[in-house]
């Protein structure tokens, strides 16, 4: 019969709570570089340019299809060999992420852009907007709208991929997990509240995500014509 | 020659192999409505998109009140993104599905254009776009989104959008295909009463009825060129080819009998 004890898991909580708060910061700050460095590539891969589009391609695709463990341990081990940096763990979690997450946020970027009527750049263009304008008024206003469903999606994905942080030693939740159930020998009830912490944070960022697009189709403007 | 709008000389344009107009020659003075006839397929849209360069002329020359648009390059002419995005601004289009911004309110769809292109201030703009919202009889929808509003109160509304760019020409490309019959009748009267306050307009349209009323001139256009044009009330009665001949019977066919 297994004996349940959370006493020592407990004592030692402010260790979980301080791996959560490392946790949500790598996919906060993977989040706020992948989305933007996301918006760029997906406008480098649309550019008719064939210098912009081809690179563009080819960092998505990459990032794209290479599991996200071998890349942090390519820019936590390999990098440093290539150029002089000094990497720690936390370094290479942000900058693995930012790229991986930008390379999918490209993709939704891309999806979005390209799923808008045709006519919203003619309807800009006939005003005399150019390229740009037309984008920045027009288009993403309207494809930002519809890809925010895939944005929470991928985000949450992303919180979960974090995880693979704790095998380069940054102390996010799953390495301080790992740490206290070898301390406590208590791995069954580490790894429980570990769970339950993760499906709580994910819970609540889903049931706001399904408001959020609740909110969006009530408020509907149809994006057709 | 005087007070020529627009001017076309020799307008070519293909696709690939296909060559959809093989030289058009027209001149628009200022004040004329201009209507433009045509089978689908004949280039009479194409035409239309090639004034305002959505489409690219493969070969001839546009002008603009006398001045080339374009830079002449030893025979062949040059456009640069910059020019082609001021000319727009001079030369409002009107399609025929609407192209409203569905994410903006009616008067910030109207006032778009005169603050993000010609930099208007927003005080300026606003006033702009009312006054031309009042034109097209929908002042009281200023702060409806489109989704909202009818096909034809939508197609109004891009009239005034474009309209509260002051441009020098307006261009309607077969603006009222895409309504319900009942609502062809409130965009054309708005675009009557734009020839009768004096707009330059190009007008592609299926509604015989309006070129034969509104129009100046009537233009028919068939496999890329103009096959016929004159005063309405001579041409639409009296074509002089068979082919005119044969696209108004076509129209005329389930016409009621009185």
């Amino acid at each position: 019969m297994v004996e349940w004890n959370f006493l020592a898991v407990l004592a030692d909580a402010d260790l979980l709570l301080q791996g959560l708060v490392n946790t949500l910061k790598v996919t906060f700050l993977a989040l706020l570089f992948g989305i933007p460095l996301g918006l760029v590539l997906s406008l480098c891969r649309l550019a008719r340019a064939r210098f912009l589009s081809m690179p563009a391609a080819f960092i998505v695709e990459f990032f794209r299809t290479t599991p996200p463990l071998v890349q942090l341990f390519w820019f936590f081990f390999a990098l440093p060999i290539l150029i002089d940096v000094r990497m720690t763990p936390y370094i290479a979690a942000i900058v693995t992420f930012s790229i991986q997450s930008a390379a999918f946020f490209a993709e939704i970027f891309r999806g979005g852009i390209q799923s808008i009527d045709r006519g919203q750049w003619e309807g800009a263009q006939a005003i005399g907007m150019n390229h740009w304008q037309s984008l920045r008024r027009i288009i993403l206003p309207q494809a930002v709208k519809r890809m925010i469903p895939a944005f929470m999606e991928r985000s949450i994905e992303l919180l979960k991929t974090t995880t693979l942080v704790s095998t380069v030693a940054y102390t996010d939740l799953m390495f301080q997990a790992n740490d206290l159930a070898q301390k406590t020998f208590r791995p069954l009830e580490v790894y429980t509240v570990v769970a339950v912490m993760y499906f709580v944070v994910i819970f609540v960022f889903s049931q706001l995500s399904i408001r959020v697009e609740y909110r969006l189709a009530r408020s509907g403007e149809s994006t057709v014509r | 020659m005087t007070d020529s709008v627009i001017r076309i000389e020799n307008l070519h344009k293909s696709f690939g192999s296909l060559e959809v107009l093989g030289g058009i020659d027209l001149d628009v003075r200022a004040g004329e409505t201009v209507t433009v006839l045509g089978s689908s397929g004949s280039g009479k849209s194409t035409l239309l998109r090639c004034i305002n360069f959505m489409e690219m002329p493969s070969e001839g020359r546009i002008y603009l009140h006398g001045d080339l648009i374009g830079t002449d390059e030893g025979g062949s002419v040059r456009y640069s993104e910059s020019e082609l995005c001021r000319i727009r601004t001079r030369i409002g289009m009107v399609f025929q599905h609407f192209n409203l911004f569905p994410h903006m309110t009616v008067l910030k769809n109207v006032m778009e254009g005169q603050v993000t292109v010609l930099g208007r201030r927003a005080g300026a703009a606003e006033a702009k776009a009312r006054e031309q919202l009042e034109r097209v009889g929908l002042s009281d929808k200023a702060d409806e989104y489109p989704a909202r509003l009818s096909g034809g109160q939508k197609q109004r509304v891009a009239i005034a959008r474009a309209l509260a760019m002051d441009p020098d020409v307006m261009l309607f490309d077969e603006v009222t295909s895409a309504l319900d019959p009942e609502l062809v009748g409130e965009v054309l009267r708005t675009i009557r009463q734009l020839a009768d306050d004096g707009m330059t307009m190009l007008v592609v349209t299926h509604e015989l009825g309006f070129a034969y009323h509104v129009a100046n001139r009537v233009l028919f256009i068939s496999d890329g060129r103009i096959l016929e044009q004159g005063e309405p009330r001579q041409i639409l009665r009296e074509p002089a080819t068979r082919r005119m001949q044969e696209f108004l019977d076509g129209h005329a066919q389930f016409r009621l009998p009185f």
